[in-house]
């Protein structure tokens, strides 16, 4: 199952997961420059990322963690997500997302 | 400034777990150990970043807080009396005659030790820094990511951006002084106290504060001179709020910072070491924890413990060159005991 993820200069990546990783383990396979610097535990927004449609309307709701987490990201827009949050499944074979700006 | 030189046999740069557990481990050996931490508070990572969230790869402690984790650690270190230097950033590491090391702060406090142990984890915490085009040229002048003096900013117009405490406490307390004040937030929403929230509702319905739901996307201006700030919203579109001030308030990240430039060779902002005593390219300075590397170096807790331990021997060996070490357990040894003052 692949993930196609879109880096922060455009460049493109297609990367393979497995049911039960998060989407952030998945995308740090790769140096897409995405930072995850708290590890994975919703405490830092540096895994930050925006989600395509029709895979956004297939993830769980948000935790009022991940929610209060992304006021700590910049340019958050509809899709944003903490990739770390979301658990990879089947349905999520073929997912598109972009990488968000990171913070200097 | 500065102050009366610290002479000590180790300082310790970083108070995260790694740091306090190697206050111990040098501690039962008889060294004294000074440590400095950019944050206000021991713990690093798990007192800033998940100090109520669980960890379970703890040996012997099946699940732990990092809080929990910090307030036991500092506990073990206790017999040892460390020195914490909080608020200090490492800024300037100098080799002197005698070999020592001269380890400066940014608040200008010297450190002399025989030995340097990097334990700085991520790097130091640092306010974030928003990827606004043209940002940095009014940074200093027109844009702050701390308040020092709320002198600063007497008269002045305001833009505060986040939804934290310091966004919210620095709206409340700026509001008397400032000339205006407008709260920029991307939803209605704040995770902080809610008696700041309402305070601050309080003031926005008295028209003393202004409080939009936004989010930044540009700067207006000339040269360092800031007169507006670009925001967006889904429902309003895109407009300018004057204002010659910006506070951006969205929390922390970890950066190397001054470490970069201590003459260390770096791999990928990682501190290559030896694994029998984790030395870094520079005799006399060590690294431990997630700041170093290694072949099949594993970025746990754990990990650094072990590496802390390893680190103090050979530690013991610059600060101490006529003295024999000899290994011993904290079971048998009445002297271990003795400094652990339970003899």
């Amino acid at each position: 199952m692949k993930v196609l993820a879109t880096d922060r200069e455009g460049g493109r990546h297609e990367l393979s997961f497995e049911e039960g990783d998060t989407l952030m383990e998945v995308l740090t396979s790769e140096d897409l420059g995405i930072r995850a610097e708290c590890g994975g535990c919703c405490a830092c927004a540096t895994c930050h990322v925006y989600v395509a449609s029709p895979w956004l309307e297939r993830l769980p709701a948000q935790s009022e963690d991940e929610e209060a987490m992304l006021d700590t990201a910049f340019e958050v827009a509809r899709g944003s997500r903490l990739s770390c949050q979301i658990s990879m499944t089947a349905e999520l074979d073929g997912m598109a997302v972009t990488v968000a700006p990171d913070w200097d | 400034m500065t102050e009366q030189r610290i002479v000590t046999d180790v300082v310790v740069i970083g108070a995260g777990p790694v740091g306090l557990f190697a206050i111990f481990e040098l501690g039962l050996l008889g060294l004294k150990t000074h440590l400095i931490d950019i944050l206000d508070k021991p713990g690093g990572q798990c007192a800033e970043l998940y100090p109520e969230k669980p960890i379970y790869d703890i040996p012997g402690l099946p699940v732990v807080t990092g809080g929990e984790l910090v307030e036991r650690l500092l506990t073990q270190a206790k017999p040892f009396d460390p020195v914490f230097h909080l608020g200090h950033m490492a800024e300037k590491m100098d080799k002197l005659d005698d070999g020592k090391w001269l380890l400066t702060t940014d608040q200008g406090l010297e450190l002399e030790a025989p030995v340097i142990v990097i334990a700085a984890g991520g790097g130091s915490f640092v306010p974030k820094k928003p990827p606004i085009p043209g940002i940095d040229a009014y940074e200093g002048s027109a844009v702050f990511y701390a308040v020092r003096k709320m002198e600063t900013f007497r008269g002045r117009h305001l833009l505060i951006a986040g939804g934290g405490d310091s966004a919210l406490d620095w709206t409340i307390n700026l509001q008397p002084v400032a000339a205006s004040v407008t709260l920029v937030h991307r939803r209605p929403e704040f995770r902080a106290a809610p008696d700041s929230v309402e305070k601050m509702h309080a003031l926005a319905e008295a028209g003393k504060i202004k409080f939009k739901v936004a989010q930044i996307a540009g700067l207006e201006g000339e040269s360092d001179r800031l007169t507006g700030v670009r925001l967006k919203s889904p429902e309003a579109g895109e407009w300018t709020e004057p204002c010659d001030t910006l506070l951006p308030f969205y929390g922390l990240t970890m950066k190397l910072g001054p470490i970069a430039d201590f003459g260390l060779d770096l791999h990928e902002n990682l501190i290559p070491v030896d694994t029998e005593k984790f030395e870094t390219s520079v005799p006399r300075i060590f690294a431990i924890g997630d700041i170093n590397s290694y072949p099949g170096k594993l970025k746990l807790i754990l990990s650094g413990f072990h590496e802390a331990a390893l680190m103090a021997h050979q530690a013991f060996h610059y600060v101490h060159p006529d003295k024999k070490l000899r290994f011993q357990y904290t079971t048998s040894s009445s002297e271990l005991q003795q400094r652990l003052k339970v003899a």
